[in-house]
């Protein structure tokens, strides 16, 4: 097989999170694709929930939108919106939530609304969608994004998704019901939030990839472990079914 | 009752410059054929509703329809931006534009709530975001339990247009597949045209389908493959490709203002 790929790396590393998940909320995209590689090669019964109202879908291949045919067609169920959010996300039904954006900060909140001032953006970014309820409320958010100085920064433009806030008991001053993130999956390593102060703090490397490395693609000072682990590299079995997949 | 009538008259009827206007489908039965046919009419100074505008709201806001846009997801699915939604915002082309968003469970409470015809829905959310401020969103206590919540005010849309698979005679409306909000639209609106891939003499029982019965609908018109670049589940399929398409043409100002000319604004491209 061709050499592994940064991103490769980051999906393995995103759907071995969900070996043991009963259900995952996910969006299109790098998210999308480490769920349904994780039903092929960790997790069989894994429940994917789409926003668009499919619970439970199968789907053989990577759907474009979340609302592609595919995913009603093999769901368990196919809800509305409103049922979806008051009666699935809300009460915390879903376990995982796989969330991306354009910004994170090193409270692991998120940013996909503007860059630069609302009023007057320099990019407008798509908006909130779903993530600050399923943030909220799903039991715990792995959080799936390229590491790059652009996008892990020391204050975000707009808090559209909380994260830990302003830091440690913020959550519960919120009324979440969630955890929050448990972990930043990135294409050169994992972050997972301190036990005490709740900042994200670089606890894996991927293969290949040095501390340095990560810090210069980080906007603030990142905090790392006493020894980051690495990360064991994709499997045969991993990379030739993620490959299959991509390919189908 | 329903009428059954074309799309043309139909718009005519139940369409206002000024109106508020929610062209609902949540990625499913998008209803384009009913936009484009807004379009075709020159109506102005639109307030459109929608939870994620698309396409079809990317074409609308790029022809100057609309004055306002309240909504919660405004990208190209799976593909990124919507160019002229951005262009729209960023540069006030061709018109500036008023953005009211919210979250996605937002908006479902709010049309959940015009449905029902309560001022305002509660939930738990938009709490240590900055969209709350924007919002328009409020606390509330809950007299039971003490318990702060949120209030987002109910959305009461002018008109709703939605599309679905099928209608009877009686306009009788059957959708299937992913429902999105359809049903929540049509109850919140004042009108509502509902079009539909074809007019059968009966419906069908579906597994999953809504059911919205001609009563509480203003009109019905037959608008095969209305939904397209979206899909019918089971009649059409989503044209990934118009999506990907869609990223690449309506960059360029002038190119998407010929396009729009040629396929949508063009009496015989009904």
């Amino acid at each position: 097989m061709s050499e592994v790929t940064s991103g490769e790396v980051q999906t393995v590393v995103a759907a071995r999170r969900l070996e043991h998940a009963t259900s995952v909320f996910i969006g299109v995209g790098r998210p999308s694709t480490a769920a349904i590689l994780a039903r092929m090669v960790h997790n069989p019964e894994l429940v994917l929930v789409y926003e668009s109202g499919t619970i439970g879908a199968k789907p053989f291949h990577i759907p474009l939108s979340i609302g592609d045919g595919e995913l009603a067609e093999t769901a368990d169920v196919v809800v509305s919106v409103p049922e979806m959010f008051n009666y699935w996300i809300g009460p915390g039904r879903v376990e995982v939530a796989f969330l991306g954006a354009a910004q994170v900060d090193r409270f692991g909140n998120l940013n996909s609304t503007v860059i630069g001032e609302y009023a007057h953006p320099k990019t407008r970014l798509p908006g909130a969608g779903g993530a600050p309820e399923i943030a909220a409320c799903c039991q715990e958010v792995v959080i799936i994004a390229p590491h790059s100085p652009r996008t892990f920064v020391e204050h975000l433009d707009f808090r559209t998704t909380v994260g830990y806030g302003d830091g440690p008991g913020d959550r519960r001053r919120l009324g979440f019901r969630g955890r929050g993130p448990t972990a930043v999956v990135t294409d050169l390593g994992v972050l997972e939030p301190d036990e005490d102060s709740a900042e994200l703090t670089l606890t894996a490397l991927h293969p290949g990839v040095d501390v340095q490395e990560v810090q210069e693609a980080t906007g603030w000072e990142l905090k790392v472990t006493a020894e980051p682990a690495t990360t064991p590299p994709p499997t045969d079995e991993e990379l030739s079914a993620l490959r299959e997949l991509l390919d189908r | 009752m329903a009428e059954l009538t074309t799309l043309a008259e139909a718009v005519a009827d139940l369409v206002s410059d000024g109106d508020s206007v929610a062209l609902e489908g949540f990625t499913h039965l998008i209803p384009f054929a009913a936009g484009h046919e807004v379009l075709r009419q020159g109506r102005q100074e639109l307030e459109l509703i929608r939870m994620t505008p698309d396409i079809l709201y990317d074409q609308m806001i790029g022809m100057g329809a609309a004055r306002r846009l309240v909504f919660s997801y405004g990208g190209n699915p799976g593909v990124g931006s919507l160019h002229r939604f951005r262009d729209a915002v960023e540069h006030d082309w061709p018109r500036p534009i008023e953005l009211e968003e919210h979250s996605h469970a937002g908006m479902a409470n709010r049309y959940a709530a015009g449905a029902a015809r309560l001022p305002f829905a509660v939930m738990r959310g938009y709490v240590g975001t900055d969209l709350a401020p924007l919002a328009g969103v409020a606390p509330i206590t809950c007299p039971f339990t003490g318990e702060e919540l949120i209030a987002v005010p109910a959305l009461r849309p002018d008109v709703a247009i939605v599309h679905a698979q099928e209608a009877d005679r009686e306009g009788n409306v059957q959708l299937w597949g992913i429902p999105g909000v359809q049903k929540e639209t049509v109850l919140a609106a004042d009108r509502a045209l509902v079009t539909v891939e074809r007019i059968v003499d009966e419906l069908e029982p579906r597994p999953g389908a809504v059911v919205i019965p001609g009563w509480v609908i203003d009109a019905v018109a037959e608008a095969p493959g209305g939904s397209r670049p979206s899909y019918s589940l089971g009649i059409t399929e989503r044209d990934n490709d118009f999506y990907r398409f869609w990223d690449k043409l309506s960059r360029d100002r002038d190119e998407f203002t010929a396009w729009m000319r040629e396929h949508v604004l063009r009496e015989d491209s009904r």
